[in-house]
Formats: C-alpha cells, sequence, structure tokens
C-alpha cells in the first residue's frame, strides 16, 4: 500500500464528521431497509433480478441492436460508444450542431466516469448539476463520495457556505432553506437551458424505453424543458422486456433509500413534444467502455447484474468508516473496486481492493445478488498474477507452504514469545507476526500445541469417527479449545483422529492473491484429512470451515487443477462446523443438558463467515440458552470485528475503530459473557477487551458448553 | 382499495381526498383554489390540463367561480403557476403512486412547474401493484409514462428529508367514485 493511500484512510478515519455521518446514516438504514422490504421475499425477488439481468448481459449484442432499430423507428438517435471518447465526441458534435451553450444534467454515474462535465466545460459551454447532491459537489469541485448519495459527506455548514458563495449572501445553515435557495438558483437553469443529459436506471431492449428514478424530480425537467434530450447509458442498464422492470424497480428504491418507490420514476420511450410544439431531439447513447469485455469473463460477468443501488456501501464496516472520497474514484465501496478496476485499470485498484475485509455484508444485501467480496479476491489474484507477491508476503507464504517449516517456526514462536508473555497474552510476538500486537493484546503461543497434546488425550474407542481440523489458531494458540471439543464428541458416542499432517487452510494465501499457495495448501489438507474413512471433518474455525467446504473447490478450479476437485468435493460433504454438528447431535438425542442450570447473561458475536457464508448463526444461540444462559442480544450483533485475518495487520486504523464499536457494542448488553464461534475473534475481541480492561469473559462456544452437556 | 392507498399515499406526503360526484369534486376544487390564495395575480394562478374530466364542464362559469384558473398551459405561464391540475391514469395500492401518461406536453408542465399539483382520478382506476399496471401500461403508445409517488423531495444534505426541490411541494389527489356517469 502506498503511503499516500494510508494517509487517506487515517485522514478519513479521523475525519468526525464524515464517520458520524455514515455510521448513523447506516444505523438508520438497516432497519428503514428491513421495514421496506416487509411482505416480500427478497431472496425471491433478487433470484428474478439476477436470472434477468444475467440474460440481458449475456445477449449484449442482440439487445442492443434491437434497442437501436425499435427506438430509432420512434424517432430518437441510438449510438454504441465503445469508448468514452467516442461518446465525448458524440456530444460535442450534437452540441455543436445546435449552438448549445448551456446543459442541465440530471444525476449519471456514467457521465462521471467519463468526466463528461469538466469535457463540456472545456469545450466553451455551461453545465449545471441539478439533483441537489451533485450540484453541490460540484459547486465544491469534489467527486461523489456514494453513488445514490453524492454529498453525504458534507455538513450543512459546509452546503450553507458554498450556496452563500453562488447566492451572494449569507446564509443560514436551516436544511429546508438551504433547499429552496437550490430550487430558486436552479429553475431558471432549467429553463434556459439548450441541452439535458440523463444517465438511464434501465434500458428496455423490447420496447426501446430508457427509465429513470428521481426523487426531486429534476430529470422530469431536464427530460421536459431544453430541446436536447441525451441519455447516457452503460450497456449494464440493459433488460429485454417490458416486465423485466417491475422487480428492479421494487428492489431498487428499497435498497437505495428504503422508499417503496422514488417520488418520481419516468419510462421514455422516443422523443415527446417540446414545451413549443416541436419534436424533442432524442439521443441515446449506449455505453461499452469495457462492459462487454467485463460480460465475457467468467469471474466478472455478474458484475453486470448490478443495478447501482448503493446499498453494499451502506452495509460495508469499511465504508462506513472511510467514506467514498478514499477510494479515489468515481465508483467507490466494493462494488466501485470493482468497477474501477475494469473501467479504469485493474492497478487502479490495488491500493482500494486492500480496503476489503471480506465480511460479506454486502453480498447479503445486493439485489442483484452479485459476490463482492469472492471479485475483489478475484481482483487480488489477477494483480498478484500480474506483479507477483511482495518480498515480505513471498517469505511467509513459503513458509506457510511448507508444514514442517511453519510448524516449527509456530513452536520456536512460543519460547521466543515467553519473556514478553504477561498473563496469558503477549505484547510483542516474534516474526511475522510482529505488527498484529498494534491496539491490543494477542494470546500467547501455547507452550505445546494441540498437535502434542492430542497424542496423550485418552479417549474410549468408538464406532463412529470425526476428524478434527484445528487450523493454526486452535493448533498453536488455543490448543483447549480443541480439547472441550473431543470432549463434548466423546459424550456423543464419536472418537475423535487428528490427522497430524493437516496443515494451513490457505485462507491467508487465498485472501491475499496467493492461489498458488492456497492450492498446496488445498492438496495437503485434502490428503491428510481423507486419509482415514471418517464421518465427519469438523472445525471450530468457520474461516477453516468455509475453506473445507467451499474454498478448496474454487481454488482448485481456478488453478485448473481439476484432477483433485472430486477429492474436494468429498471433503466439502463431510465438513461440518462444530456448533451445526453438535446442535445435530441434540437433535438426535445423542447429547442433552443438564437441567435447570442458569448460567447467567451471555451476548452472542457472530463471525462474518459463520453467519454470513455458512449461514450459521440460530445453533449456537439456541444450544447456548438450552444450556442455562441467558441470552442478550448486543446491537450489530453481527457486524465484524475488525480482525479479518492479516487486514487487522495492515490496516491497523480501520481494524482498531471497528473493534472499539465492537466492543462498546458487547459492553452496552451488561451481559459477563460474549460468545463467538471463531477463534480469530476469540484472539481479537478477547485481545481488545484484556487492553481495556473490560471484565467480560471472551468465550468459545464449545469452552462454554463443555461442562454442560451430557451423553445418552 | 381506496383506504389503503390512502394510507401508502399519505405515508409518502401526498394528500388525499375523495368524493362521490364530478360535481363535489368540482367544488372540492373551487373551494381549494380559494383556500390557496388562487388569484389571477402573478404567480398566483392555477393551470387546469386538458383532460376527458373536463369535458362537459361549463369553464367560463367555473373560471368565474375561481378567479386566476387558467386552461392555457404554456411553459411561461407554467414557470410561474401557483396550482396545476391535471388527470391520471391509475393509483397503486403497494407504493401510493399514480401512474400517468404525460406524452403531452401540457400534462408534464402542469406536474412539474407549479408548487402545488393536484391529479383528479376515478377510484374504479385503482390497481393493487406493479405487475397489474405493468399489464394496462404500454409504452408504444405512451412515449412519456410517470409514477409520481408524493411530492418532490431531497435528502441530500445531512440526510434530512425536505420536500420541494425541484418538482411540487405538495401532491394533493381527488378520487371520485361516479368519474364517468355525472354532469
Ligand atoms: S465484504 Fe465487507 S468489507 Fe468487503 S466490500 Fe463487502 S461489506 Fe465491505
Ligand atoms: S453491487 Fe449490489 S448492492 Fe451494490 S450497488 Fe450493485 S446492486 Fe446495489
Amino acid at each position: 500500500m502506498k503511503k499516500e493511500f494510508k494517509d487517506s484512510v487515517s485522514k478519513a478515519v479521523h475525519n468526525a464528521t464524515l464517520t458520524t455521518a455514515l455510521g448513523k446514516f447506516s444505523e438508520a438504514y438497516k432497519v428503514n431497509r428491513a421495514k421496506a422490504y416487509e411482505g416480500i421475499d427478497f431472496e425471491a425477488l433478487r433470484q428474478n433480478i439476477a436470472d434477468r439481468k444475467a440474460f440481458a448481459a449475456s445477449h449484449i449484442d442482440l439487445l442492443a441492436a434491437s434497442f437501436k432499430i425499435k427506438a430509432e423507428a420512434l424517432g430518437a438517435k441510438v449510438f454504441l460508444a465503445d469508448s468514452p471518447d467516442k461518446v465525448k465526441e458524440y456530444i460535442l458534435k450534437v452540441a455543436r450542431d445546435n449552438n448549445v451553450k448551456s446543459v442541465v444534467k440530471s444525476k449519471s454515474m456514467a457521465s462521471e466516469e467519463i468526466h463528461l462535465n469538466d469535457f463540456l466545460i472545456k469545450n466553451g459551454m455551461s453545465v449545471k448539476e441539478t439533483d441537489l447532491g451533485e450540484w453541490i459537489i460540484q459547486l465544491a469541485g469534489q467527486k461523489p463520495s456514494h453513488m445514490v448519495m453524492p454529498a453525504i459527506h458534507m455538513t450543512k455548514e459546509e452546503v450553507a457556505e458554498l450556496f452563500g458563495k453562488e447566492v451572494h449572501e449569507r446564509l443560514t445553515t436551516d436544511i429546508p432553506r438551504l433547499v429552496e435557495v437550490a430550487r430558486k438558483e436552479l429553475r431558471s437553469k432549467f429553463l434556459e437551458a439548450d441541452m439535458g443529459i440523463t444517465g438511464g436506471n434501465l434500458a428496455v431492449a423490447e420496447t426501446g424505453s430508457i427509465v429513470l428514478v428521481t426523487n426531486e424530480g429534476n430529470a422530469r425537467m431536464v427530460t421536459t424543458l431544453p430541446k436536447i434530450h441525451i441519455a447516457l447509458v452503460g450497456i449494464e442498464k440493459f433488460v429485454e422486456k417490458f416486465e423485466d422492470i417491475v422487480p428492479i424497480l421494487t428492489a431498487l428504491p428499497r435498497s437505495a433509500t428504503a422508499q417503496l418507490l422514488t417520488s418520481y420514476c419516468s419510462i421514455i420511450t422516443g422523443p415527446v413534444e417540446n414545451t413549443d410544439g416541436s419534436m424533442k431531439q432524442l439521443h441515446i447513447i449506449l455505453m461499452d467502455n469495457r462492459r462487454t469485455e467485463m460480460s465475457h469473463d467468467v469471474k466478472f460477468k455478474q458484475a453486470m447484474q448490478c443495478i447501482r443501488c448503493g446499498s453494499c456501501l451502506n452495509v460495508c464496516p469499511i465504508f462506513r468508516l472511510v467514506g467514498g472520497h478514499v477510494f479515489g474514484s468515481v465508483y467507490t465501496g466494493g462494488i466501485g473496486t470493482i468497477l474501477t478496476a475494469w473501467f479504469e485499470a485493474l492497478q487502479n485498484s490495488e491500493d482500494i481492493q486492500g480496503l476489503c475485509i471480506q465480511c460479506g455484508n454486502c453480498k447479503e444485501v445486493c439485489p442483484g445478488k452479485l459476490d463482492i467480496p469472492d471479485m475483489i479476491l478475484e481482483i487480488r489474484r489477477r494483480l498478484v498474477v500480474d506483479k507477483g507477491q511482495s518480498l515480505t508476503q513471498k517469505a511467509i507464504f513459503s513458509v506457510v507452504n511448507n508444514r514442517k517449516l511453519f510448524h516449527s517456526m509456530l513452536r520456536a514462536a512460543s519460547i521466543t514469545g515467553k519473556p514478553f508473555t504477561s498473563g496469558g497474552f503477549i505484547r510483542h510476538l516474534p516474526f511475522f507476526l510482529s505488527e498484529l500486537t498494534e491496539g491490543r493484546s494477542l494470546p500467547a503461543i501455547a507452550a505445546e500445541p494441540f498437535r502434542d497434546r492430542f497424542k496423550k488425550i485418552k479417549q474410549p474407542k468408538l464406532k463412529e469417527k470425526a476428524a478434527f481440523y484445528a487450523g493454526c489458531l486452535i493448533d498453536f494458540a488455543y490448543p483447549e479449545m480443541g480439547e472441550s471439543l473431543i470432549k463434548i464428541l466423546n459424550k456423543a458416542g464419536i472418537e475423535v483422529i487428528f490427522p497430524q499432517d493437516q496443515t494451513c487452510c490457505g485462507a491467508p494465501a487465498r485472501y491475499n492473491g496467493a492461489y498458488e499457495v492456497a492450492g498446496n495448501n488445498a492438496v495437503d489438507n485434502i490428503t491428510a484429512l481423507l486419509k482415514e474413512d471418517v464421518k465427519y471433518v469438523v472445525s471450530a474455525c468457520p474461516t477453516c470451515t468455509v475453506a473445507l467446504e467451499h474454498e478448496f473447490i474454487a481454488t482448485l478450479e481456478s488453478l485448473g487443477r481439476t484432477d483433485w476437485i472430486p477429492q474436494a468435493k468429498k471433503l466439502a460433504e463431510k465438513t461440518v462446523d462444530f456448533s451445526t454438528l453438535v446442535k445435530k447431535l441434540v437433535d438426535e438425542g445423542r447429547l442433552s443438558f443438564r437441567q435447570g442450570q442458569k448460567l447467567g447473561s451471555f451476548t452472542y458475536h457472530d463471525s462474518c463467515h459463520l453467519r454470513r457464508t455458512l449461514k450459521v448463526f440460530e445453533q449456537p444461540r439456541e444450544l447456548l440458552q438450552k444450556a442455562g444462559y441467558q441470552l442478550t442480544e448486543m446491537f450489530e450483533c453481527d457486524m465484524c470485528c475488525g480482525m479479518g485475518g492479516s487486514y487487522s495487520i495492515k490496516l491497523p486504523e480501520i481494524s482498531a475503530p471497528i473493534l472499539q464499536r465492537k466492543l462498546a457494542n458487547i459492553k452496552n448488553t451488561g451481559a459477563s459473557i460474549v460468545a463467538m464461534d471463531c477463534p480469530g475473534c476469540v484472539m481479537q475481541i478477547g485481545g481488545g477487551l484484556h487492553q481495556d480492561g473490560a471484565p467480560i469473559k471472551v468465550k468459545h462456544t464449545l469452552e462454554l458448553l463443555v461442562d454442560q452437556v451430557e451423553g445418552k | 382499495m381506496y383506504e389503503l392507498f390512502k394510507t401508502k399515499a399519505e405515508a409518502v406526503g401526498a394528500e388525499v381526498h375523495r368524493f362521490k360526484t364530478k360535481a363535489d369534486a368540482l367544488d372540492f376544487i373551487v373551494s381549494f383554489l380559494k383556500d390557496e390564495g388562487v388569484s389571477d395575480a402573478p404567480k398566483g394562478y392555477a393551470l387546469w390540463a386538458e383532460g376527458p374530466f373536463l369535458d362537459g364542464v361549463d369553464r367560463t362559469s367555473l373560471q368565474a367561480k375561481a378567479p386566476g384558473l387558467k386552461f392555457q398551459v404554456t411553459r411561461e405561464l407554467a414557470a410561474d403557476s401557483l396550482v396545476g391540475i391535471s388527470e391520471a391514469g391509475y393509483a397503486l395500492t403497494d407504493t401510493g403512486s399514480l401512474v400517468t401518461d404525460q406524452t403531452a406536453i401540457v400534462q408534464r408542465l402542469v406536474s412539474t412547474l407549479p408548487v402545488i399539483h393536484v391529479a383528479i382520478i376515478g377510484t374504479d382506476r385503482i390497481l393493487d401493484g406493479k405487475p397489474a399496471v405493468f399489464a394496462k401500461i404500454n409504452p408504444s403508445n405512451s412515449r412519456y409514462i410517470a409514477f409520481i409517488t408524493g411530492p418532490s423531495r431531497t435528502a441530500d444534505i445531512e440526510r434530512v428529508l425536505t420536500i420541494g426541490v425541484h418538482g411540487p411541494k405538495r401532491l394533493v389527489i381527488v378520487f371520485v367514485d361516479d368519474l364517468e356517469g355525472a354532469n
């Protein structure tokens, strides 16, 4: 990461106005969005949208041709532009041919993408943005910081000052009054303008229609008052049929601003009459700018399903901390990272792709069903393929790739780390983990890793067998978690085996784009874990579970190592996370709880991978309550804790405030225990509370259950 | 259906009224214009866009009762008007929206530029949702279809919801039960 980028990150994190505004907004958004979607089957709706958009994306040429025929038959001019330059040339020609001096615009990300305003102004025209937010940032000379709310980073004081300069008057910060100033100022601009430029939320191939969605009514004026209307539309906005508008119009306002519908939605099909009775000139520019190429890319074609609602930004824990300007480009947040990589250049996403902590919040709410975190990983992977790994990372991964060396170094760390350990926590870690201790304590590396302890554990000989996949953290930092797991499974009549050849799950390498390394890790683990015939492969770390269940297959597929896929699938079928397995055993009557226990209150922290990838969140809550603990839910229980593997090393300035927020939410419940199912979260939250000094126990669910369950 | 629509439309800031006959609706509009101070003064007049509702209405006597009411809609007049009156095609219960064909320029002028927009619609034109309305509207004969949901609004300054940034500040919906029969 470049220094300037790091600086812009810390500046943003320390911008109190920004983080407070975004924080408040994202909290309210969650509640309002849920209300807006009441009574709607969101999964069915987004599948519907994804299917229709995916169809459009794979038939762009066809749809564009049909659109052109339809719209031109009605009198519109349709121009297919493959590059930003061609778009600009075309618009300039229309403007020159018609002696255009002033232009009014309705919000259009496509025009931001090609920096159209600058271009038109350089060519002697006056250009006014008329969406209030866009006008504000135009006056401020800034870029939009959010797709839907371009000026969300500004205060009313700043707006009052900007407007005051524009109208040469001192203005108060009364918001309705400021809006009135804009109404008055822009009204004359609408009436004077020679040309109106809009974007398009949808383009319907079947009918040649453009759909425009706004709240302010400016798009209606821009398409009504000037005699020329240019609609600049990215070709990802295509849908095939008129009826395809319905599901998108159902989701777009709900996801964007938690409204059932925006104030205005216009469906324009061919030119209409001008105010003087003449016919309007309607030009529709269909802009490609690498979209077709994107639609042919196996990994990224799904990005064409995006309906630009911005909800991925609203729920992103990183975006709400740093805001849009850190992303440095037109499109911001997770989706912005992807669009920047395509519409500009892969290299331009190098710094910003690192902002994603892979929490999966965006994926859960996206009405276009985009897997944003997965695409960001793919960007990482391609960057590594292009440029290679940094030297430090190379060093780390060459170690991780060699199980014996890796494990012996972790063992060594337990010895070298010893003088620095206090009360079970370590302040300074040796070796490449050294930066981990910024802002929070870390667990000591265990004196004896789980793999050694295991050999001494006495288990009854049982018929049913499960292989335990420990993962590095349980193996080397929290071996007692592994011991508890064995005790519990033994009670249910399951004998646990521990294949000694298991190694790192490959997640660190994968999340850094080092797929070769992750692939080798996958193969080593598949071999080790399938050596003996077991019924289950159980893990108590969600990141590892996700690796075993999903990522081994994906990684091997992307590396073309298809000969390993059947084995990877076999492993995936057997893999289960701890809470799901125990819940199953309880349901089957193989485990039960001691009755009448009153064990105190707990709150539960949902780990990102467990909740959103594995969809497990009821099981641990139910188990703990059955055991006799009382649940007090915390605010934003499923928000990331800021750990994110090496993320907390690379971007401590972001990780730390996310953790602080989590700690505050935990403390606010008043519970004496915080439970979770991920040793990584235990490390992050445990370390945070250790430095904070709050007397709250941080426990993995299995530690809380071990003494409470009984066998048959 | 009507009650459901009213609830939804009011939730987004529209004002909803219902009358049995066309005559009742006309009386309401006349008194509404009076109450809003519509007069022949600059920036104080009202524009009524041509539509089926006006068929058979005696405009001269209407204008006598409501001074400042004009049936001639031009760009210049619309830019300075206080009230714009038009008719809507459908009302949707799920979102409280009006759906209307605004291909004719007068329709757009009276619903975008005035401070207050009054929309008249038959109570029998209420539909229960987008699929129903999409089965009825057809872009091959309506070039400009507008969905209107409440008044113009913005939340672009500090996320504070504020009414009337560019379009009308008020949307007044007038339902008429017996639209075809009366007069
Ligand atoms: S995965 Fe999480 S951090 Fe990454 S873009 Fe999505 S919400 Fe943001
Ligand atoms: S990626 Fe999904 S959530 Fe984000 S803007 Fe696009 S459709 Fe909306």
